[in-house]
């Protein structure tokens, strides 16, 4: 029996992971870019900030995956439901990308622009979302796309804790040492990842300033 | 003449020189006569001067400035007035703090010490988004909104002012024929453009909320000789019409000769000569001359050239 003959046989439950799997990932891109990207911005304006926050953000990219779920366990409010916990680390790791990219993004722009913008009156917040924002959108979608890219892989570890995802093939298949079921949690990742990365990507072309 | 300016006369001054015997000169101050359509706001009838009465308080004054940055003078015992009306020519070298003049006016930058003062108020007393919106500013090529059309770049201080739908875009309209764009290059993008176009969509786009005051940093130098020509020439024409009180940074001397209602010679950060064209192109005073040299110099090397 073939992987694809098992994805067909348990198709109910490929479709479930992988809707579960997609509400890990889209929730966490979310926070993260509700978080991420003011600060950006924020970093972007008082360069002192730039350093740590950047570094801090850094820091948490080097925690191996499955030690920080370990680490959010025994919190409190956090241990008591994986969602949660997995949603918190998913986003910890897609701030990274979003905050340095919100970053380069809006320092990238033509000095020469917003002084103009500057010039002719507008206030801070309209030089802001008219002018620095839209300028800055393509290199901050990159970011995003990234971060959705690396979302979609670590998704799959929240299984370990019971979060759910398409991680609960793989850890299964592990377990029983079969690798349809592994690549039944991998393959549906794998194309994920993809059309995210493929998605994301046309938008941000799209939306490149020319 | 055309005959004698209508409206009341609203104070008749007469100067005299203390140092001479010449009949002095009586200038009839007229109120209302900034608002003429089409007609010069000053009239000289030999030592009768008409001049609109508003103008006799300066629209900008520079009230000895300096401006440090990180211990070095950019500028410095900086004194300048700036009549309605008039278009003095910031003239000097690269570094000279020409540009560093221009952004006191619209407080983008703020003097060290001293005042700069618009419409009488100092610019750091004054709202600066109201102070900015008042104030036309044109910078070379690169200031327009890359990711905006020829439309929202040129609507933009309107649209911010809140000004309707319908009144944006009768003025939108006006000012492109005013610059000499046709109406199809509205929804382009300034990279769809010509560097003469751009600097035209530039020059509407100051103008747009009607400005007293418009601020012009180098806005031709980027271009062609012959584009430059053109958009010299309509500046002036614009001028003639519209008698915005204009301040124009360059460092070219033909440049500022032909615009200049008075050119502001600036050399390290200080104002050395105040002179008019002809002033200046006769000027014994030395910075003056070397200018003048450097111009001529160049020409006659060039005819030169031409005869091996």
């Amino acid at each position: 029996m073939n992987v694809l003959h098992f994805i067909q046989q348990n198709w109910d439950q490929v479709v479930e992971l992988t809707l579960e799997h997609l509400w890990l990932v889209g929730l966490s891109t979310l926070l993260a870019c509700l978080i991420g990207i003011p600060l950006g911005v924020a970093i972007a304006r008082r360069k002192g900030l730039s350093r740590p926050v950047l570094g801090g953000a850094n820091i948490i990219q080097t925690i191996p995956s499955l030690a920080l779920f370990g680490f959010l366990l025994p919190v409190p409010w956090l241990g008591t439901s994986a969602d949660r916990l997995a949603i918190l680390a998913l986003t910890l790791y897609a701030l990274l990308p979003i905050i340095r990219n919100t970053y380069t993004g809006i320092r990238g722009v033509d000095p020469a622009v917003v002084e103009a913008a500057r010039g002719m009156g507008m206030t801070e917040s309209q030089i802001l979302f008219q002018v620095e924002l839209p300028l800055a959108l393509s290199v901050i979608l990159s970011g995003v796309r990234t971060a959705v890219v690396i979302a979609v892989g670590l998704a799959t570890i929240a299984a370990a804790i019971g979060a759910g995802g398409l991680g609960e093939f793989i850890f299964r298949g592990l377990a029983m040492v079969d690798n349809r079921v592994i690549l039944a949690g991998a393959i549906p990742a794998a194309l994920l990842a993809l059309l995210a990365d493929f998605g994301v990507g046309r938008l941000e072309k799209s939306l490149r300033p020319r | 003449m055309d005959g004698i300016a209508p409206g009341i006369p609203h104070r008749v001054a007469i100067e005299r020189n203390p140092n001479s015997y010449e009949i002095p000169a009586v200038r009839i101050f007229i109120p209302d006569l900034p608002r003429m359509k089409g007609k010069r706001p000053t009239a000289n009838f030999g030592i009768l001067t008409v001049m609109p009465s508003a103008d006799s308080r300066p629209l900008i004054e520079f009230r000895d400035v300096s401006y440090r940055v990180a211990g070095t003078d950019v500028l410095s015992g900086f004194n300048l007035e700036v009549q309605s009306g008039e278009t003095v020519v910031l003239l000097g070298r690269s570094g000279s703090g020409k540009t560093s003049t221009l952004k006191l006016i619209n407080r983008l930058l703020s003097p060290t010490s001293g005042e700069v003062r618009v419409k009488g108020v100092p610019t750091t007393q004054s709202d600066v988004i109201r102070l900015r919106r008042g104030i036309g500013y044109v910078i070379q090529d690169v200031g327009l909104f890359p990711h905006f059309t020829v439309e929202r770049n040129i609507s933009l201080v309107p649209r911010i002012e809140g000004w309707s739908i319908e009144r944006i875009r009768a003025r939108v309209r006006e000012l492109m024929q005013m610059v000499g764009l046709p109406p199809e290059m509205l929804s382009r993008y300034p990279h769809q453009l010509s560097g003469g176009q751009r600097q035209r969509v530039g020059v509407a786009r100051a103008l747009a909320a009607d400005p007293e005051i418009l601020l012009m940093d180098e806005p031709f130098g980027a271009l062609d000789p012959l584009t430059r020509d053109d958009l010299q020439r309509e500046f002036l024409a614009l001028q003639k019409r519209l008698r915005k009180t204009v301040v124009f940074v360059t460092h070219d001397l033909r440049e500022a000769v032909r615009l200049a209602s008075r050119i502001a010679l600036m050399e390290a950060g200080q104002l050395v000569a105040v002179l008019s064209p002809d002033e200046f192109l006769r000027s014994d005073n030395p910075w003056a001359a070397a200018y003048v040299r450097a111009f001529g110099d160049g020409l006659e090397s060039g005819r030169n050239r031409g005869t091996p």
